[in-house]
């Protein structure tokens, strides 16, 4: 799915760790990202991909991130 | 001190203190971006002095409470000077009245220009700021934030409010190279202080230690402090600037 492919692109460039470390069904915290880490991805989403994320706390892994942003395109 | 390649960008700088701050910016080498509500020719002033010293500005008439307006703005700017690396929340309002005279509206607009204008300034340019891992946010409170006056409960709640959004936004970035303090001055020399009756101005210097009112000079001399690439690690700090008067 292209969309999760590129939310952990984005996230693993932002790391520094290979793609295919980036668990997409646990939560941020557990990549490794702290809250702020993660208001910044989402800004860069926005940015890359042209849409407009609510953030809250039920977005808490790339899985769920992903559908979101698939229900907003 | 040298601001060569920093982009400043200063509120309510069409006059008083912050046209000082803007101009002082731009004396020390920095791109200065004046934002105020006032008409383009009532800025022009401001606009004219920043430009003398031959770096790039521009003016911006701009409502701060106006958060969407403030989005377009700042990203238009961005976009226009590369980046922005200095904000300078400077704009403010008084409308003085006591408690008892003092109506909602009065309350409801101070607390909006000067403590969530200061919210929209900060969220709208913190994630360019953020992106750029620099940042030097400087918010202007005053003495009567910590200390309380009469006749000024809108306007030194939202100042104590200031303060405490300075000590917060210093948390929330400071992994990222984003600094943010507040200067708080005393009584300065400004068409604000102008409109008090000679009588309160007597009342006011009698309790100022050094005997005298403060000079816009005075206070955008402690701006420029803050908002150095050297005062890095210096966060949630508040400065007075107020020859004493609250000790
Ligand atoms: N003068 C003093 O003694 C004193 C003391 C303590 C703190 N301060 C603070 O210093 C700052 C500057 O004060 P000053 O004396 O130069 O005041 P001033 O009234 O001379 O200048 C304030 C500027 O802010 C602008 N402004 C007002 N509302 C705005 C809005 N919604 N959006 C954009 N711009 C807006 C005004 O047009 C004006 O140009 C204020 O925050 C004030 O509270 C002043």
């Amino acid at each position: 799915m292209e969309i999760k492919e590129k939310l952990v692109e984005i996230i693993a460039k932002y790391l520094d760790v290979d793609a295919d470390t980036v668990k997409t069904d646990v939560p941020f915290t557990e990549l490794g990202l702290d809250s702020l880490d993660v208001a910044e991805l989402v800004m860069q989403i926005e940015d890359e991909m042209g849409v407009s994320v609510e953030l809250s706390a039920e977005l808490d892994t790339v899985d769920k991130l992903a559908d979101y942003i698939a229900e907003q395109l | 001190m040298n601001f060569q390649g920093r982009v400043a960008l200063v509120t309510g700088a069409a006059r008083g203190i912050g046209r000082t701050i803007a101009e002082k910016l731009a004396s020390e080498g920095a791109d200065v971006i004046i934002v105020d509500v006032a008409s383009p020719e009532n800025a022009a002033e401001a606009l004219d002095a920043v430009k003398a010293y031959g770096v790039r500005a521009a003016y911006r008439c701009l409502d701060i409470t106006d958060g969407e307006k403030v989005g377009e703005a700042v990203n238009e700017l961005v976009k226009e000077f590369g980046k922005i690396d200095i904000l300078v929340n400077n704009a403010g309002i008084t409308k003085d009245k006591l408690i008892l005279m003092m109506n909602e509206s009065e309350f409801d607009a101070v607390l909006n220009v000067n403590l969530k204008g200061t919210f929209i300034m900060t969220k709208a340019l913190v994630r360019h700021m953020m992106k750029n891992r620099y940042g030097r946010i400087v918010n202007m409170a005053s003495v009567v934030g910590l200390m309380g006056n009469v006749g000024q409960a809108n306007y030194s709640a939202s100042k104590a409010g200031v303060i405490a959004l300075t000590k917060t936004t210093a948390k929330e970035f400071a992994t990222r190279g984003i600094t943010c303090n507040a200067v708080a001055p005393g009584f300065i020399d400004t068409s604000m202080t102008a409109v008090l009756s000679e009588e309160a101005k007597k009342a006011m210097f009698d309790m100022i230690p050094m005997g005298r009112v403060g000079r816009p000079e005075d206070v955008a001399n402690a701006v420029l402090f803050l908002a150095a690439e050297a005062s890095a690690y210096i966060t949630g700090e508040v400065i007075k600037v107020d020859g004493g008067l609250y000790i």
